[in-house]
């Protein structure tokens, strides 16, 4: 079982009195407790079984502007005693910096409401065993198929945030995780894909057998992959990469970038960034949402932000030290987003798959080719040649490439959004990019 | 040495019964226990932004019989929690007998020494240089918009407790100087980014101001950048240089290599043992122990020393690289490169310092036989998909070659190749073998492991550059 709150509580308590007692005038204090059981299965066999208990204490202290943190898994009173003399002694000697402070009293979140984000329900290994085995069963069904891997991850955690304004509150959160990779071969050629499920509460899963199944379709479409000559083309992302188009986004307009000048989106507030006809909503409250939660990682109020309105930025993601070197008001996005989503689009995906004659449908990338500084996008990438709206054949080998104040403005979005990560976005359009092949 | 058992009711001789107790009926498996340091520094807009510490002791008890691994970890070192485990482990391989038992081959060889780069310095003294490193940049002219600069170190004690009540310990340091600048001009803006590290003391890579080179490397990558025009796109020769750039060895060949994915029969390469992978005079290594590399280590994460393993001779595929549990059961011996993360990860094959060996050609030769291709100098990072075998790599410096000379440079750009067949398009091996800087971080499975990466300069017949010019 994970510790309860009152004693994660009487932890951060006393290392706050401790601290103030060496002489910080401000402190900050997070508590973690999680257990986590992980089964692996390979080929239906039991090929991993993993149990993680772990505790984690972060502290920041404040000599007035001064500043500076500690972090440790052992959490023994001797222990903490000695990271925070020492968190204290490096404070003293670590210059001024006018913006350290801990976040305005008005600010912290007051509103605790009930997220569902817990569910206590415990499944035994051999249970997960069984439900692995099933999705196993349904992968192996394909006859290509000629190997599958499956885990099953069960998390518990708990957690008190902290601080020596006298807000402290924090509350248990649970996670229930089946994914399947399959392998398919031909000839001498292999390729792998996979799904999964990720909930907050074990009965909301998806059906192993349909996870299974779906992995191994994904996987065998992608074998005898052609290489595409070099053409500017339509691309459609698939739901699980079109997401990835949100992530740098909330990169760029964090207030981190946008204060050390290091985005491309700098100074954007009020323009139109986007295609008109988008809406960009990060929302905290969603009941069970991975994403979801009360406060920010500084203790600060979240609310639901509408990031982009008909195209147009209307936010950064503010915390306290950024905000306050911006001159704005933190949002409670300290630690970034909660649940990013794009509003749902009104094309049926048919539709967009027939926008042109021609589209490149993307269903994976890979590599790290985002220049937040310049907005510059390449990377290398596979999925599908699709004319007419049918999907004729697979695709590797190729590279895709644009810039993202361009690509932000030629998407159009297919009405299939759904909650399946923290950052969802429905099928989508870009046109104009680059394909790099042969 | 670090007493794992202060303040804990657990001593040495409880612990080993408790491991041979456990481990009595299985193929392999060990008690690791971990006490960890680490701190970072860092100085970004003209501030000291940071300042933090941290540590971490635990331990990951293992237990193995047949292919079935079964792992508790907890960062709490009392009898009364291994004993948890112990019943976990237990229970989890219930029904199973193991009959395996390789002895741990011995070696008194160390490649770094038993000291604690944090304390050794005063935080001052670290404060002022990356004081002195912004200053140094900023003086450089007006076009400097944004300067970071780090210092990363780390202090790593480790012990494993194997069954026969065998007791392994390693010291590790490791410290990491980076500088990243943001110039700005015209409306343009670039960044530029260096580091240096290793295991060992900071002093060895900051006397004589030998910062001074970091910074200038930055600066002049982030300057090169500002004048880049779009790359091109499509398939064209391609010069790597000397060093980093190994990184391609690293994704292309490298990961595929590894014991795991072979034994599972999930990696291109599981079937071409023996047979050739390369051009001929490409030779690939995988080094452990090579003094104060970052990628370097006295033993493995499973108490086995280290070793230069060959995974390529001469074109040829020659061995995998092992950890025990994949060794015993693809019926070879450990490489000394069974790694993890911490005590909260299992253990894998992985990398250490990966690197093709030089061979006859100067980069001027190469650079000249080209009509028309690209001269890649500096990398971020890597991916490779084991199973397809395509893997890509971000270009940060490049250049476009125009017959036979260098011409402007070219904005970064991902290539994209193919593992199994892109050593066969190396028609060019240099005569400049460089080892990287050390600086490089190797993903798999979530956990992350220090490597090092060498190459010379290598020509490339074809690979697909992902620009935007048509």
């Amino acid at each position: 079982m994970v510790k309860d709150q009152e004693y994660l509580n009487s932890i951060a308590s006393q290392t706050i009195e401790y601290s103030k007692k060496l002489g910080a005038t401000d402190v900050n204090v997070e508590v973690i407790h999680s257990i986590s059981e992980t089964v692996n299965l390979r080929n239906k066999q039991l090929d991993e079984s993993n149990r993680s208990d772990s505790f984690a204490i972060g502290i920041t202290t404040y000599i007035n502007k001064k500043k500076s943190t500690i972090s440790s898994s052992n959490l023994s009173k001797d222990n903490i005693k000695i990271l925070t003399e020492r968190c204290i002694e490096t404070a003293k000697i670590t210059p001024d910096d006018e913006f350290n402070s801990l976040p305005d009293k008005d600010l912290m979140a007051k509103n605790f409401d009930s997220l569902d984000l817990y569910d206590e329900f415990h499944v035994p290994n051999n249970k997960k065993i069984d439900i692995l085995k099933e999705a196993e069963e349904a992968a192996s069904k394909e006859a290509k198929i000629i190997n599958t891997e499956t885990d099953f991850t069960e998390n518990k955690s708990n957690f008190v945030l902290a601080n020596s304004n006298g807000f402290i509150n924090g509350y248990k959160t649970s996670n229930f995780n089946i994914s399947c990779v399959a392998v398919a071969k031909k000839d001498s050629q292999m390729e792998r894909d996979y799904d999964f499920t990720s909930k907050r509460h074990f009965s909301d899963l998806t059906n192993p057998t349909n996870i299974g199944k779906s992995a191994a379709e994904n996987t065998v479409k992608k074998l005898d992959p052609k290489k595409i000559k070099s053409e500017k083309i339509g691309i459609i992302f698939d739901k699980k990469i079109s997401k990835g188009i949100l992530s740098v986004l909330s990169s760029a307009i964090s207030a981190g970038a946008i204060s050390r000048g290091t985005s491309f989106l700098k100074n954007k507030i009020g323009e139109e960034i986007f295609s008109k006809s988008l809406n960009v909503i990060d929302d905290p409250k969603i009941k069970k949402g991975l994403g979801s939660k009360n406060f920010d990682s500084e203790g600060v109020e979240t609310n639901n932000l509408k990031l982009i309105e008909n195209g147009v930025l209307k936010s950064y993601l503010v915390d306290t030290y950024y905000g306050k070197k911006l001159n704005l008001k933190s949002n409670g996005r300290s630690g970034g987003t909660t649940n990013l989503y794009f509003e749902n689009g009104s094309m049926p995906l048919e539709t967009l798959l027939k926008s042109s004659k021609k589209n490149l449908y993307i269903t994976e990338t890979i590599g790290h080719g985002t220049n937040l500084v310049t907005g510059d996008y390449s990377v290398g990438a596979n999925g599908f040649m699709v004319e007419n709206g049918e999907f004729i054949y697979p695709v590797s080998e190729i590279t895709i490439a644009g810039n993202f104040k361009e690509i932000f403005k030629n998407i159009t979005l297919a009405n299939d959004l759904e909650f399946k990560y923290s950052t969802n976005a429905p099928t989508l359009l870009v046109e104009g990019m680059i394909v790099a092949g042969r | 040495m670090s007493n794992f058992y202060k303040n804990s009711d657990l001593d040495n001789i409880k612990a080993e019964r408790i491991v041979s107790d456990t481990l009595n009926n299985c193929d392999d498996g060990e008690l690791y226990l971990e006490n960890s340091k680490s701190e970072s520094i860092l100085l970004d807009d003209n501030k000291i932004k940071n300042s933090s510490y941290s540590s971490d002791l635990g331990y990951g008890f293992r237990a193995i019989t047949g292919e079935v691994v079964a792992y508790s970890h907890s960062n709490d070192i009392s009898k009364d929690s291994v004993l948890k485990s112990s019943q976990n482990l237990k229970d989890t391989l219930k029904s199973k007998k193991g009959t395996y038992n390789h002895e741990i081959p011995k070696s008194n060889k160390k490649y770094y020494e038993d000291l604690n780069p944090i304390e050794e310095k005063s935080q001052n003294s670290k404060i002022k240089i990356l004081n002195e490193v912004n200053n140094y940049i900023r003086s450089k002219g007006d076009m400097v918009s944004q300067v970071t600069a780090s210092f990363l170190g780390e202090h790593k004690e480790i012990e494993i407790i194997r069954s026969n009540s065998e007791v392994l310990k390693d010291v590790r340091p490791l410290v990491r100087f980076n500088v990243s600048v943001v110039l700005e001009k015209n409306g343009k803006k670039e960044t530029g980014v260096y580091g240096i590290g290793g295991r060992q003391s900071y002093d060895e890579y900051l006397k004589n101001e030998n910062w001074k080179h970091v910074c200038d490397e930055a600066f002049r990558i982030a300057d090169v950048n500002l004048k880049s025009k779009p790359a091109p796109a499509g398939e064209m020769k391609v010069v790597l240089g000397p060093g980093w750039p190994a990184i391609l060895i690293h994704e292309a060949i490298g990961h595929g290599l590894e014991g795991d994915f072979n034994r599972k029969k999930t990696s291109a390469f599981h079937n071409l043992m023996g047979q050739r992978v390369a051009s001929e005079g490409v030779t690939i290594v995988d080094d452990g122990t090579l003094n104060l590399r970052r990628g370097s280590l006295t033993i493995d994460d499973e108490g086995t020393p280290t070793e230069n393993t060959v995974l390529i001779e001469n074109g040829i595929l020659k061995n995998f690289m092992q950890d025990r549990l994949n060794a015993r059961l693809m019926n070879t011996k450990s490489t000394g490169s069974g790694r993890r993360e911490s005590y909260k990860h299992v253990v894998l094959p992985r990398m250490r310092n990966t690197m093709m060996l030089s061979g006859k050609y100067s980069q001027d030769e190469m650079i000249r036989s080209v009509h028309k291709g690209i001269f890649a100098v500096s990398f971020g990072g890597g991916q490779v998909d084991i199973t397809s075998g395509k893997f890509v790599f971000n270009c940060t410096e490049a250049y476009e070659i125009n017959n036979g000379k260098i011409g402007s440079p070219i904005k970064g750009a991902t290539l994209i190749g193919d593992g199994p067949s892109i050593l066969k398009e190396v028609s060019m091996v240099g005569n400049d073998m460089k080892l990287d800087p050390g600086i490089g971080t190797c993903g798999k499975a979530g956990q992350g492991v220090p490597v090092g990466v060498a190459q010379p300069s290598i020509l490339i017949n074809k690979m697909t550059v992902g620009g935007t010019q048509l």
